[in-house]
């Protein structure tokens, strides 16, 4: 199986659906509007032609000045064919939420938690959808945004300077 | 007359046969238990919520995020050049696969090819630095789950390669050895010397662990048939390295994509067929033949050669040149202060390290800095299957659960 024939099944099954399709260094990423992301992710779970069974990672990107802030990137990986796919989709920041993939990878489950936790998209029909790194009680916001400070918020900046030089 | 105690003991009356009152129930709930997070067989700081229902588990949930340091937000403030070091304290037991792991993903983003020594040196490295892994999970797994002397004589022939390391990059643990593009120096005659010998001293060691363990009844009773999880549900996990190959599944990106000088070299990838922890045990044993092999083989092909591609705008000069030539200097300077010009576009470059695959998703959108680095650790990803794994065992085998993904805590909450 090579990156043009997945590229045209995925064009065959969804000839409007993909809205942006880039080919760099040897990879596929498909960009797909959120309302379509689980119909598409389901074709290429299922469909016995792309058999993509594994997940591999569940990522996020913060981009601050586009009207479609977040975007939430999967990549799987078909175990028998030796395939990758990069499958991504945007999300404003006004209605932060996508549909989860769990019903359809189990690995997808604490990936979409990292996801949240860190950069606050939150998951439709997540079975349990908590902070996973951060403390659960964490109200600083989601560090992996632009707008969060490298060195934290909060309660770094109430302590006092301690002065210790010779007096 | 058997004793009751009135406190685990509840009389349920049923209205209808008052008589009943005189047949008590023993009064059962869940109980809550929380594992670690300083419990010695955690490898770290984990917790995990246990429901027990008398000893088995009902339900784990597990509590990650004790060694978070935000190493992927670090990323998004340093160039390139200064995350190798980052690389080295996620996995802190096998720095080197890190270091090579990441490299290998800014390579593909920059674009360049690794001169042919330097391929054959990082396999022989990345080998070594999988034994390294292997035995440190042999001696402490066997270590939580009672069997004690092999963690002895793991340590022992641990110790003899990471003096290895030490006279190589001058670390024993963070190593930071590779170098994007490269590595950062060569082999000398003695650590050649030394290699060779430790190849010839080793596989009748690994042939004593074996004994030490499947010898030993009671570890044998506590992996076999402990842990097991079927080849559908590895692979929906995620789950990869010898746990998903422990299931049978043909997955290992040495052969799947090769890579550096694998290709070169022949070496086979064991697989299990049951699934459990003894059979995950025995894919990292036969990966011990297997790593000696492969650096043998390395060891025979390897040709003399440049050991960094010569990419000026992106690799470092060498350092002797940089402090005798002027043009070096100013390429060092500006490397270091400005880092290197990544053309915008995204990669995903996953590397077969001994825990599975450890990924690294880079987005550049230009300039010196990574604008989003993601890191896709095998440990994290193997704690999610933890819940799923663990229903019906008992408490004591939680602990062959921890053992039997070989998770390293910094890699898992990064």
């Amino acid at each position: 199986m090579s990156l043009p024939y997945v590229l045209s099944q995925l064009q065959n099954a969804f000839p409007v659906g993909l809205t942006k399709i880039v080919e760099w260094r040897g990879e596929l990423a498909v960009t797909v509007p959120r309302e379509r992301l689980h119909e598409v992710a389901q074709f290429l779970h299922d469909d016995p032609a792309m058999d993509f069974d594994y997940i591999v990672h569940v990522s996020s990107v913060d981009w601050p000045d586009d009207d479609e802030r977040f975007e939430v990137v999967y990549e799987f990986y078909s175990i028998k064919k030796r395939q990758r796919i990069r499958l991504k989709t945007r999300t404003p920041e006004s209605d932060c939420i996508v549909d989860s993939l769990t019903d359809l990878w189990k690995g997808a489950d604490f990936m979409e938690r990292e996801v949240y936790d860190m950069m606050g998209i939150r998951f439709r029909n997540h079975p349990d959808l908590r902070r996973i790194l951060m403390p659960d009680d964490y109200t600083e916001g989601y560090p992996l945004r632009k707008d969060f400070p490298l060195r934290g918020k909060g309660w770094r900046d109430t302590f006092e300077f301690l002065d210790e030089t010779a007096r | 007359m058997a004793f009751e105690d009135q406190r685990t003991t509840v009389y349920k009356v049923d209205p209808a046969h008052p008589e009943s009152e005189t047949l008590p129930t023993l009064r059962t709930e869940e109980l809550l238990l929380n594992m670690g997070p300083q419990h010695p067989s955690t490898h770290g700081v984990l917790k995990v919520i246990l429901e027990l229902e008398g000893e088995r588990l009902v339900k784990s949930t597990p509590v990650l995020g004790f060694l978070h340091r935000g190493v992927e937000k670090l990323a998004e403030d340093g160039t390139y050049h200064q995350f190798i070091p980052h690389t080295d304290r996620l996995d802190y037991v096998c720095a080197m696969y890190n270091n090579f792991a990441y490299c290998r993903a800014v390579e593909k983003l920059m674009n360049i090819t690794v001169p042919d020594r330097a391929e054959y040196l990082r396999t022989i490295v990345a080998e070594v630095q999988r034994i390294i892994g292997h035995q440190f999970w042999l001696g402490t797994q066997a270590l939580d789950i009672g069997a004690m002397t092999v963690f002895f004589y793991c340590f022992r022939d641990r110790e003899i390669l990471l003096d290895w390391f030490d006279e190589l990059c001058g670390a024993r643990l963070t190593t930071s050895w590779y170098r994007i593009g490269g590595v950062e120096r060569d082999f000398t005659a003695s650590l050649l010397d030394k290699l060779r010998q430790f190849l010839d001293y080793f596989p009748p060691k690994i042939d004593e662990y074996i004994v030490f363990l499947e010898k030993n009844r009671i570890w044998v009773a506590r992996t076999k048939g402990v842990a097991v999880i079927s080849a559908e549900d590895a692979v929906s996990f995620g789950l990869s390295g010898p746990t998903l190959r422990g299931s049978g599944v043909d997955y290992d990106l040495r052969k799947a994509e090769p890579y550096s000088a694998y290709p070169k070299c022949e070496f086979s990838v064991p697989l299990g067929k049951n699934g459990d922890t003894y059979d995950r045990y025995w894919i990292r044993v036969q990966e011990l033949y297997e790593s000696v092999k492969i650096i043998r083989q390395c060891l025979d092909q390897i040709q003399d050669g440049p050991i960094m591609a010569d990419v000026p705008s992106v690799t470092m000069p060498p350092k002797e040149r940089v402090f005798t030539n002027l043009e070096s200097m100013i390429q060092h300077f500006k490397l270091f202060s400005q880092g290197f010009d990544a053309p915008p576009g995204e990669i995903y470059c996953g590397t077969e390290a001994h825990k599975g695959e450890l990924g690294f998703y880079i987005v550049s959108v230009g300039g010196g800095k990574p604008y989003r680095l993601k890191i896709r650790a095998p440990s994290f990803i193997h704690m999610g299957a933890f819940d799923y794994m663990s229903r019906g065992y008992m408490i004591a085998d939680a602990i062959t659960l921890f053992g039997t993904y070989d998770i390293v805590m910094g890699e898992c909450d990064r």
